[in-house]
């Protein structure tokens, strides 16, 4: 008796719970939940085997594919010159990221305080998103004296545009009877905008939040290529360039994964941000069940 | 309360020249077909949108900057209309947060609230998971919790199936003896104005005007014995031969 009392909270939940409810559970659920980590990591162990596999059949040379096992040495070796890479590398992104965010917003949140704002702002908004801001980078280089500001600047620009743009529709798109009901209880602009227009935004400010997360990386990077010959430069992109002209794919291939990795680790960030903020409410985020 | 003498005409002519009495206490339907601006009628009472002409005259003392009685009217949508990142308490909370209460203040009253319509379980639990009728119990508890001197209900019940409205239509009647509040209720249901109501207005389309005043009274309680008596039966006959009346008056096609 006392056996099957201790081992009954390890046996899974079905000791406890009565049987019509064991039945109707179903039982592959924790099959299911093993296969969704095992297919994926398995997928990509074989294609890294696969990739392994290809360039010592084939005898290629080192400098035009490397192995895997190459890219991991060098990733080791390398460390301490792609270290600080990887630093510079995220302190643009970041920084861009968090003032394209307040930036965004504050902008957003004055954009909609009155059609003549919005409309007097309007072409600036608009000659600014279509223009390809990475085009600018030739002319900031020459304004602008330190090279890791004009980084900033461009993945700042690039960030910020779907922040903006996401956040001036969520704000504009608020219940209209809740706001009728501010109203009707006398709210001031503030307190509107405080209960009412921030939170009810919130979904649309995390699509731009995770547009913008990766947007940052990817402008971090294009914009280094660019600036890539003012030669002060000296983060992951520029680590690409320096390898791709010695010859040392290995390396080239480290400074990738360094990169997939950052976008990956933004990609997952950003995403738990959003789960976190909206799990309780919103339906993109909750669990669909019929 | 001597309550609301108002004229007003609107561009599109939504109300012409409509006046209307309201008495302390009373539970008033606005009856009518739809498009006979009595929706519009209940919002310029509550002061969304002001009228274009005429004016609305409040008894009551303290009068805000936008010529509404301080804390005295409460509103219900059609639609629950509640905040999703709210809970329950933050949603019935909303009414008094704005009046500046903090939340130990208000807490309270704002559970004798939801208490009073029978979701002092449910404080804790999001819109999202509520039945419509649980929601809209909460959106009349966010309307009662200032306890307000006016309820102005506008189709509130109208996106319900017949059980829950007629269980909502009790907890209104119960909720309206308690509190002695003012009610003006909104509706296209015959039955539902003729059940809960002590005074029916059967308004006309194109333009928006009174075509009928019935006053409503009742001998017994109005419960589900009453809603199968001959005495309700006549009432809603009564009621339905006004509302036919003032379709034909307002003309054109329905």
């Amino acid at each position: 008796m006392s056996n099957v009392v201790q081992t009954a909270p390890n046996t899974d939940d079905e000791a406890g719970t009565d049987s019509a409810v064991a039945i109707l559970r179903p039982r592959t659920s924790n099959t299911e939940r093993v296969l969704r980590i095992v297919v994926p990591v398995a997928m990509l162990v074989l294609a890294v085997v696969a990739w392994h596999l290809t360039v010592v059949l084939n005898g290629i040379p080192k400098y035009i594919l490397p192995t895997p096992g190459d890219v991991v040495t060098s990733l080791i070796n390398d460390w301490p010159t792609l270290a600080p890479s990887l630093l510079v590398t995220l302190r643009i992104t970041f920084t861009a990221l968090i003032l394209a965010l307040i930036g965004g917003v504050a902008m957003a949140i004055i954009l909609v305080q009155s059609k003549w704002v919005e409309l007097a702002l309007f072409p600036f908004a608009v000659i600014l998103q279509v223009t390809p801001v990475i085009a600018i980078a030739p002319l900031l280089l020459i304004y602008v004296p330190e090279t890791q500001t004009v980084l900033l600047i461009i993945a700042f620009l690039v960030a910020f545009f779907p922040i903006l743009s996401n956040m001036v529709t969520g704000l504009k798109s608020v219940d209209h009877n809740l706001l009728n009901l501010y109203d009707l209880y006398g709210a001031s602009r503030w307190q509107t905008l405080i209960y009412l227009k921030l939170p009810a935004s919130l979904p649309y400010f995390m699509a731009g939040l995770r547009i913008a997360g990766g947007l940052a990386l990817i402008a971090a990077v294009v914009a280094e290529f660019a600036a890539g010959t003012a030669g002060q430069g000296s983060g992951l992109a520029f680590r690409l360039l320096e390898s791709q002209y010695r010859l040392n794919i290995p390396r080239l291939f480290a400074a990738l994964i360094l990169l997939t990795g950052t976008g990956i680790a933004i990609f997952g960030l950003t995403s738990f941000i959003a789960w976190l903020s909206l799990h309780r409410w919103h339906e993109s985020a909750v669990k669909r069940e019929n | 309360m001597r309550n609301v003498s108002k004229v007003f005409s609107n561009g599109t002519l939504a109300l012409k020249d409509m006046s209307l009495d309201v008495e302390r206490g009373e539970f008033l339907s606005l009856l009518g077909p739809s498009g006979c601006g009595k929706s519009t009628a209940l919002r310029i009472i509550a002061g969304l949108g002001g009228p274009s002409s005429g004016t609305i005259d409040w008894p009551s003392s303290k009068i805000n900057s936008r010529g509404l009685p301080e804390g005295d009217v409460g509103f219900v949508f059609q639609e629950p209309t509640l905040m999703p990142w709210q809970t329950v308490f933050g949603n019935v909370y909303l009414p008094l947060r704005l009046q500046s209460v903090n939340k130990s203040a208000a807490r309270e009253r704002i559970m004798e609230t939801l208490a009073s319509v029978g979701l002092a379980d449910f404080a804790n639990a999001y819109p999202r998971e509520l039945s419509g009728g649980m929601k809209m119990r909460v959106s009349i508890a966010r309307a009662l919790v200032t306890k307000p001197k006016l309820l102005l209900m506008d189709e509130p019940f109208a996106a319900l199936d017949e059980i829950t409205r007629q269980k909502l239509n009790d907890d209104v009647l119960r909720l309206w003896k308690q509190s002695g509040v003012t009610v003006i209720f909104v509706t296209h249901s015959v039955f539902e104005s003729a059940y809960l109501s002590n005074r029916i207005v059967v308004m006309k389309a194109r333009p928006g005007q009174v075509f009928a005043d019935m006053p409503l009274k009742t001998s017994g309680a109005r419960d589900a014995e009453y809603r199968t008596s001959e005495e309700y039966r006549a009432t809603t006959h009564e009621v339905s031969h006004a509302l036919h009346e003032a379709i034909h008056a307002g003309g054109g096609t329905h």
